[in-house]
């Protein structure tokens, strides 16, 4: 079995109103000197597949066709 | 002619819709299941608002995938005339049919209210019963309706037309640039807008505003 971690990110320039809220969280409680903060998911995918080069193209796939939003995001697959 | 509306689980519009056409068509629209693989002959084909799939993932991403949108696309490729409303727009958006994505408005807040419209493009299968530039009505009620697309697709939408429905000035609800509320694909047969037009059409509503989308698109005289 292989486990994989996929992150997915805004890419710049895309605005993120919810990092924002989150930084400004954080600068109001005293948490000084926080730059940027951007907001992302993470999502840990098992997979039967044992060929790593198979799983690996499978992924990048799956976020092409669904877990990314390609116009406003960008991912990266690492096999844990 | 002929309508139909598509339900997905989640969605809580669709008999709004359902009500708006049969009461401005004269005939009850077809419904198609999210699983149905084909569907009949229509001139028409709704997406309703709602918050289909508990908007998991990102909002209409999952209904965007689900068999009866490859139905959709292949009707729209054919000329069919497709809305998607709100949460319609969302799918439409996900499933490629309409470029950009819409995103969390910037005041991160759930929007419930009633915006005004400026009609961008009154040359449309959709809006030739508006005047250009004409300011109508709407209700809104989004928590995802900040359209976004990049620089290249934005010019292309503005030079092309593709922008039809804007928010009028100092009433934009969500951030969405360019005031964009709803835009076209570039066979001008695909509309996907956030506002809820099937909510404004009749006098019981409070104003009919949105009532000449759907004259417009069902070639029904006003």
């Amino acid at each position: 079995m292989i486990k994989a971690r996929i992150t997915v990110t805004l890419k710049n320039g895309v605005l993120d109103p919810q990092g924002k809220a989150i930084e400004h969280a954080l600068s109001g409680m005293g948490f000084d000197g926080v730059g940027q903060v951007r907001q992302g998911k993470v999502f840990d995918v098992e997979l039967s597949e044992s060929d790593k080069a198979k799983a690996e193209a499978d992924l990048k796939a799956m976020c092409d066709r669904l877990l990314a939003n390609t116009v406003i995001e960008n991912y990266s697959v690492a096999i844990t | 002619m002929k309508s139909a509306v598509v339900l997905l689980p989640g969605l809580n519009r669709d008999r709004d819709m359902i009500a708006a056409l049969t009461k401005i068509s004269g005939t009850p629209p077809l419904t198609v299941w999210q699983t149905d693989t084909e569907i009949p002959d229509v001139d028409l084909i709704t997406i309703p608002g709602g918050f289909s799939f508990g908007d998991y993932l990102r909002c209409g991403a999952i209904a965007a995938r689900m068999p009866v949108m490859r139905a959709v696309a292949e009707k729209a490729a054919k000329g069919v005339m497709v809305i998607g409303v709100c949460n319609g727009f969302q799918i439409l958006v996900e499933a490629g049919l309409l470029p950009g994505a819409l995103m969390r408005n910037t005041s991160l807040k759930f929007v419930c209210r009633q915006v005004k419209l400026q009609i961008a493009n009154a040359n449309t299968m959709f809006t030739r019963r508006y005047q250009p530039g004409q300011i109508i009505r709407s209700p809104v009620a989004h928590h995802d309706g900040n359209y976004f697309a990049d620089a290249e697709t934005l010019r292309r939408l503005e030079g092309e037309g593709q922008v039809v429905f804007r928010y009028a000035e100092g009433t934009n609800p969500n951030g969405s640039i360019n005031d964009i509320a709803g835009i076209i694909n570039g066979q001008g047969n695909v509309l996907g807008l956030m506002p809820h037009p099937e909510n404004l059409i009749e006098a019981a509503h409070g104003g009919s505003d949105g009532r000449a989308l759907f004259e417009s698109a069902l070639g029904i005289a006003a």
